[in-house]
């Protein structure tokens, strides 16, 4: 009969409706209140009627692979031995593999002998051509190079923010062991520990020392499964570049500060050193 | 709720006797911003990938009516927002801009992932635009490849923070409220290759220039040093713009004058970006700016209110006198 | 014409077509002999002699892909030639017979085939427009993707973008002294253009719109008609698109009317013609896959599928070749029809928004989307652009929980076993949909009287046309490559061809609900061999930098718009190459809008976005 059809979609429409207020009775109306923790059952499978993320009041958490910009790994800023350091030993195979060529790499060269330093001068991303793909990432021999999670990057400007330069690339490798805890775990196992490889390797060449190096490790490694990396408020001193502090771990969510919001000076310092460092480039080039 | 009038002429600006009813303009610009901000209704309107996550945030699970946006708009006539999602081709660019053109103002354009934003991973292609701001002008960029609708919300957040900021009596910051009509933008020709008429000139010169010296037409630009660039680009981004024409516009009485001359001058900025004459893109790589956009330019608009200050302090002293 | 004394009894066997064909035309056909290539050579002054028996009397009815390759400097430059190869298929099932024809490159003149397969429309149209090629015979050789007055044939391999660099990535800027710049400040015009050195701009015309309408008859010069009570009319010429709320995109079309019937349609592309196979010729083969994403940009998966399949053909013929573990192909039929499901949901809800029923069954199908593409985040990392397979391998095995970690403020963390997860989905959540969206829609009269009859294409024109997926199963074609070509583990698995005979909006409607079905019923096949296979490695053998041996290659699978092929050259080294020299994707949703002129003929320029919508396009694929 005509109308029939147009009734039972009505009726579907109602139910829907009415499920997800049935659904909000079950939580005692307290859908968006920041502590509820039925989000799981909202978003997950067995979830009936249709819910709203309530950005920006609640975000949809990132899986561990996500893949956004991608950023570098430093070396943790309080770390005893290399403090910033990067991981990066500027082998290029990144800028190779990349499809859409967004990465720009300027080998260092030691200014006595002129032969290559593992380490970059300068490492750009265009982040207008970086289509997300997650290929420096992947094949990074010394995973200097991860899949950033911070999504909320809108800006006002490109010609002056859109080429992430070193510095702001740069992140501490305790920030992806916040943001990818258990992929830091799998890969510190294939690079068998927590350090960079060839800190390790260097470790091996100076002596006995692998093994209680090795028992440290795991001893770390423990303690990190435990508990999620806590942010450990970072030390100004040692470098400008600092300024960039990790993100915080879900359980300090509520107090700590975003990496990205810095404060205006520690940006001014940081934009100063950058362009100290570029003068001096450009002179010695000249 | 009973309006205090008290609170509402609570501004920053010393106001002279004899201006004080000029003061209901900030307070206007306030619930202008109010009322703008939350019924931004976007045009209907995908161009490539980005658009199928647009039209996911759309959808029920992050809903963009929240933020006073749901009534899509398939005619350009009735939307505020164009957001510009996905790669926009030479050939697509010709409609584009003519649907801009056919928006009323005021109007904001958001540039929704890298293609938009900067050419994307097609960039090298020959029929792709890199950016859709070499055509129009964009207020909010999201990068990303596509943006996950939260980045696509924060986009949008910023967009509202932005409008927030604006002030309607500064017509550098909200063009629609100068003086006259606003032009529209040169619409791009398909000849040979997509021809913006604002470079016509330009494209003569070079041909005249090839079939004189016997050079070629494409001959690559060869670079200031990029250095050099990159040393400049801290001067050219810190100086705030609009504050710059401020003595001029001060000295001068006739308010409308002015506008008129800053309005030219912009057309003439904007055809100067247009035609690379310098070049449009600093790479201004190091130039750090962490933090979310509406924070950054906290400063610039600070410098603005003050130049808006100056102007009126002189114009008051002057009718004083 | 054809020899019609020779027995109509299709050879069986591509080997025997082949002699047959040499037994034919000896001395207009030959063997392709260069190394890792197939099928055969034919002159081109008997290409429609030989194309019309290979139709006729050899029975190969369906033309998959037509497509051109530029061989300059390829081996000697005496050599240089544009040559088309030509992928046909019998719609009986089996494999194709590829015949190629080579042409000058100086004077590019080739025989039109399209009064032998009209599906050779668009796929000739596109090859003038990026190669140059004149077919002697096409009724409408006007460009396709790039405008009229386009200076140039852009995918000659001599032809390049304002923006060129090198001829194959990686660019040498990029690394070890990587100065960063935009392209556009090294361009003198600071735009991604460039002009020809002889441009007179006080000649300049735009063209590029007048052209189109070309053929249309404009105004008087179209003889009036008189409609039933013998009142005459005009006919109205109206345009839709590219900006239209209903046209799936950027997507254009210019029609003739009288009243509101369409008398005469023309499909208008290329707004969103990102020069995906110029940009792939430059990139290595691993960096083209994800790029494929970004083709049918809903269905990602399987684009990466389609293409993976295709390289790996090519890299089996080098002498070290290590197949794909059972595992990865497991892993690959999971995410294809996860995917399919996802792209039939979409097209479903948006073939609706055409008939009116505006957004509120999308959102539905959305919400159950957002489902799945939350399990792609977790195990590819990506929403939509899944970038997940690689050659011999994919990216990585499922994590064993679907968990989020919080790393800004707010984050709600989730936190799923996988395979739960993927259980619960497959037996309860994704079947739920379907069945409701076919209790509510199914016989819903709104839906049947919008569509029982509307759009119709017959069985011959459906394979004429070489109309792919739900567009040829719908006319009543059984033809899925997953069945008459199998590939991955498809033959092992027990599902059904969807097939409907009515060739109408409606039966295609029916075909997408019951390909959802069946792939269901793949995916609970699925999961107890992701069980058994756990631990297995999935990893790709394939190094960042690795060659592929040199051949061609024609890989396809059936994507859930339809067929959905890629072939690849390798070539221009010795051995092996590491850039592809010729990148084409067979695009379903660009041929099957070759048909779309038939079907709206006719018929009400209402049901137009709708017959559009059941055709189910993305112009991501269909300009590329
Ligand atoms: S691949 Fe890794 S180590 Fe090599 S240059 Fe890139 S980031 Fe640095
Ligand atoms: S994510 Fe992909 S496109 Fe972006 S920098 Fe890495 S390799 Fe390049
Ligand atoms: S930015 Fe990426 S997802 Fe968006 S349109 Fe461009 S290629 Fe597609």
């Amino acid at each position: 009969m005509n109308g029939i059809g147009f009734i039972k979609g009505m009726l579907l429409t109602l139910r829907h409706f009415v499920e997800s207020y049935v659904d909000d009775v079950r939580y005692g109306f307290k859908k968006y209140s920041p502590n509820v923790d039925n989000f799981q059952q909202r978003q997950g499978t067995q979830a009936a009627g249709v819910f709203t993320v309530q950005y920006p009041d609640e975000k949809v958490a990132m899986p561990e692979r996500f893949r956004f910009v991608p950023f570098l790994v430093v070396e943790d800023y309080d770390h005893p031995e290399r403090p910033g350091k990067d991981w990066c030993t500027s082998c290029g195979i990144c800028a190779k593999v990349c499809p859409p060529q967004c990465i720009w790499i300027v080998r260092s060269n030691d200014p006595a002998t002129g032969r290559p330093v593992p380490e970059p001068e300068a490492f750009f991303i265009d982040i207008d051509i970086c289509m997300n793909c997650g290929f420096c990432a992947e094949y990074c021999p010394f995973d200097a190079i991860k899949m950033d999670h911070d999504y909320e990057l809108a800006s006002y400007d490109r010609t002056t923010s859109h080429i992430f330069d070193k510095d702001k690339l740069s992140k501490e490798f305790k920030y992806w062991k916040t943001i990818a805890p258990n992929r830091a775990i799998d890969e510190a196992q294939a690079r068998g520990g927590w350090e960079h490889k060839d800190a390790q390797k260097a470790a091996r060449r100076g002596g006995g020392a692998a093994d209680s190096k090795r028992e440290e490790v795991r001893a770390r490694k423990e303690e990190e499964q435990k508990q999620p990396v806590a942010s450990a408020p970072v030390a100004q001193e040692t470098k400008p570049a600092a300024a960039e502090t990790p993100a915080p771990a879900a359980a300090t969510s509520g107090g700590g500060e975003k990496p990205w919001t810095d404060s205006e000076e520690e940006r001014e310092r940081r934009k100063q050193a950058a362009l100290a460092r570029k003068a001096a480039r450009a002179s010695k080039r000249e | 709720m009973e309006l205090n009038l008290q609170e509402l002429s609570k501004t920053q600006y010393p106001i002279p006797a004899d201006l004080q009813n000029n003061v209901a303009i900030t307070s206007l610009s306030k619930i202008y911003n109010w009322g703008r901000r939350n019924s931004m209704w976007p045009m209907l309107f995908g161009l490539a990938c980005c658009a199928i996550e647009m039209i996911a945030t759309a959808s029920s699970r992050f809903d963009f009516s929240r933020f006073g946006m749901e009534v899509m708009r398939a005619t350009p006539r009735q939307s505020d927002l164009m957001i510009v999602s996905g790669t926009v081709t030479k050939k697509m660019v010709v409609p584009i801009v003519r649907l801009y053109n056919q928006m009323p103002e005021p109007k904001y354009v958001l540039a929704m992932g890298a293609c938009a934003s900067g050419g994307g991973p097609f960039k090298e292609g020959y029929n792709v635009v890199s950016g859709i701001d070499k055509y129009l002008p964009v207020d909010v960029y999201v990068p990303g490849c596509p943006p996950t609708p939260q980045a696509l919300l924060f986009g949008l957040i910023a967009l509202q923070k932005k409008i927030d900021g604006q002030s309607i009596a500064d017509y550098d910051d909200v063009p629609w409220y100068g003086v006259g009509l606003s032009d529209p933008a040169p619409v791009p020709i398909l000849g040979p290759d997509i021809i913006d008429p604002r470079q016509m000139d330009m494209i003569r010169r070079q041909a005249e220039k090839a079939a004189s010296d016997g050079g070629v037409l494409n001959a690559a630009r060869s670079l200031p040093s990029a250095a050099v660039a990159v040393l400049d680009a801290p001067a050219k981004a810190a100086k705030p713009a609009p504050a710059a024409a401020a003595p001029a516009a001060s000295e001068a009485d006739d308010k409308r004058a002015a506008a008129l001359a800053r309005k030219a001058a912009r057309a003439a900025k904007s055809e100067g970006a247009a035609a690379s004459t310098t070049p449009a893109a600093v790479p201004a790589a190091s130039l750090p700016s962490g933090g979310k956009p509406w924070e950054e330019s906290e400063a610039i608009r600070e410098q603005r209110k003050q130049a808006a200050l100056a102007r009126k302090a002189a114009r008051a002293n002057k009718t004083e006198g | 014409m054809v020899d019609m004394t020779v027995p109509n009894s299709p050879a069986t066997s591509i080997e025997d077509a082949i002699a047959d064909l040499k037994a034919k035309f000896p001395d207009a056909v030959s063997d392709d002999k260069r190394e890792g290539y197939s099928g055969v050579i034919v002159s081109k002054d008997k290409l429609l002699e030989v194309a019309r028996y290979i139709h006729d009397t050899l029975g190969f009815d369906y033309l998959s892909s037509a497509t051109a390759v530029d061989y300059l400097g390829e081996g000697n430059h005496s050599n240089d030639h544009l040559e088309m190869v030509y992928h046909a298929y019998r719609t009986t099932g089996g494999k194709a017979l590829v015949f190629k024809a080579q042409t000058d490159r100086e004077k590019a003149e080739l025989p039109s085939l399209v009064s032998v397969w009209k599906g050779a429309d668009f796929q000739e149209r596109e090859a003038w427009d990026l190669f140059g090629i004149r077919f002697q015979g096409h009724p409408n050789l006007k460009r396709i993707l790039m405008w009229e007055g386009f200076h140039g044939f852009p995918m000659r391999k001599d032809w390049h973008e304002a923006y060129y660099e090198q001829d194959h990535k990686p660019f040498d800027s990029r690394w070890p002294s990587g100065h960063v710049y935009r392209a556009e400040e090294r361009n003198i015009f600071g735009k991604n253009v460039k002009y020809p050195a002889d441009i007179d701009l006080s000649k300049l015309t735009d063209i590029s719109e007048s052209s189109m309408y070309e053929g249309f008859g404009m105004g008087v010069e179209y003889t009036q008609v008189r409609d039933g009570e013998g009142m005459a009319t005009d006919q109205l010429i109206v345009n839709m698109g590219p900006h239209h709320p209903s046209t799936h995109g950027v997507f254009r079309m210019i029609m003739r009317l009288d009243g509101e019937t369409v008398t005469h349609l023309e499909p208008v592309m290329g707004y969103l013609h990102r020069n995906h196979e110029k940009i792939g010729e430059r990139n290595t083969f691993l960096q083209n896959i994800p790029f494929t994403d970004r083709l049918d940009y809903i269905s990602s998966m399987g684009n990466n599928h389609g293409y993976v399949l295709a390289v790996e053909q090519l890299l089996a013929l080098a002498p070290k070749y290590t197949p794909p573990t059972y595992r990865t192909e497991v892993l690959r039929v999971l995410m294809v029809e996860l995917t399919r499901i996802v792209n039939h949901l979409w097209a479903i809800g948006f073939w609706l928004n055409d008939l009116g029923a505006f957004f509120t069954p999308v959102l539905y199908f959305i919400q159950e989307r957002e489902r799945i593409l939350d399990f792609f985040e977790a195990v590819a990392g990506s929403r939509m652009m899944c970038n997940y397979m690689r050659f011999g391998g994919v990216f990585a095995d499922l994590p064993e929980r679907i968990r989020t970690v919080a790393n800004l403020m707010n984050d709600r963390v989730r936190d799923f076993n996988t395979m739960q997860f993927l259980t619960e989905m497959i037996n309860e959540r994704i079947p739920r949909t379907i069945d409701e969206l076919d209790e509510y829609l199914t016989n819903s009269d709104i839906v049947r009287v919008r569509s029982e009859g509307v759009g119709y294409l017959s069985r011959e024109d459906a394979i004429n046309y070489s109309a792919a997926g739900p567009l040829l199963r719908g006319s009543g074609v059984a033809y899925d490559i997953r069945r008459a070509e199998p590939y991955s583990i498809y033959d092992e698995l027990d599902f059904d061809v969807a097939v409907q005979y009515e060739g109408d909006m409606y039966a295609r409607y029916l075909v997408r609900l019951q390909e959802m079905r069946e792939s269901v019923r793949i995916l609970k096949q699925i999961l107890p061999r992701l069980e058994y296979t756990a631990g297995e490695s999935v990893a790709s053998p394939f190094a960042y930098s690795g060659k592929v041996p040199i051949g061609e290659a024609y890989g396809r699978v059936e994507n859930g718009k339809g067929e959905l092929g890629y072939y690849v050259v390798s070539a221009g080294d010795k051995k092996a190459a590491a850039n592809p020299w010729r990148y084409h994707v067979r695009a379903p949703s660009f041929i099957n809008l070759t048909p779309l002129g038939v079907m709206a003929k006719g018929g009400k320029v209402a049901d137009l976005v709708a017959i559009l919508g059941s055709i189910d396009i993305v112009l991501g694929e269909t300009d590329r």
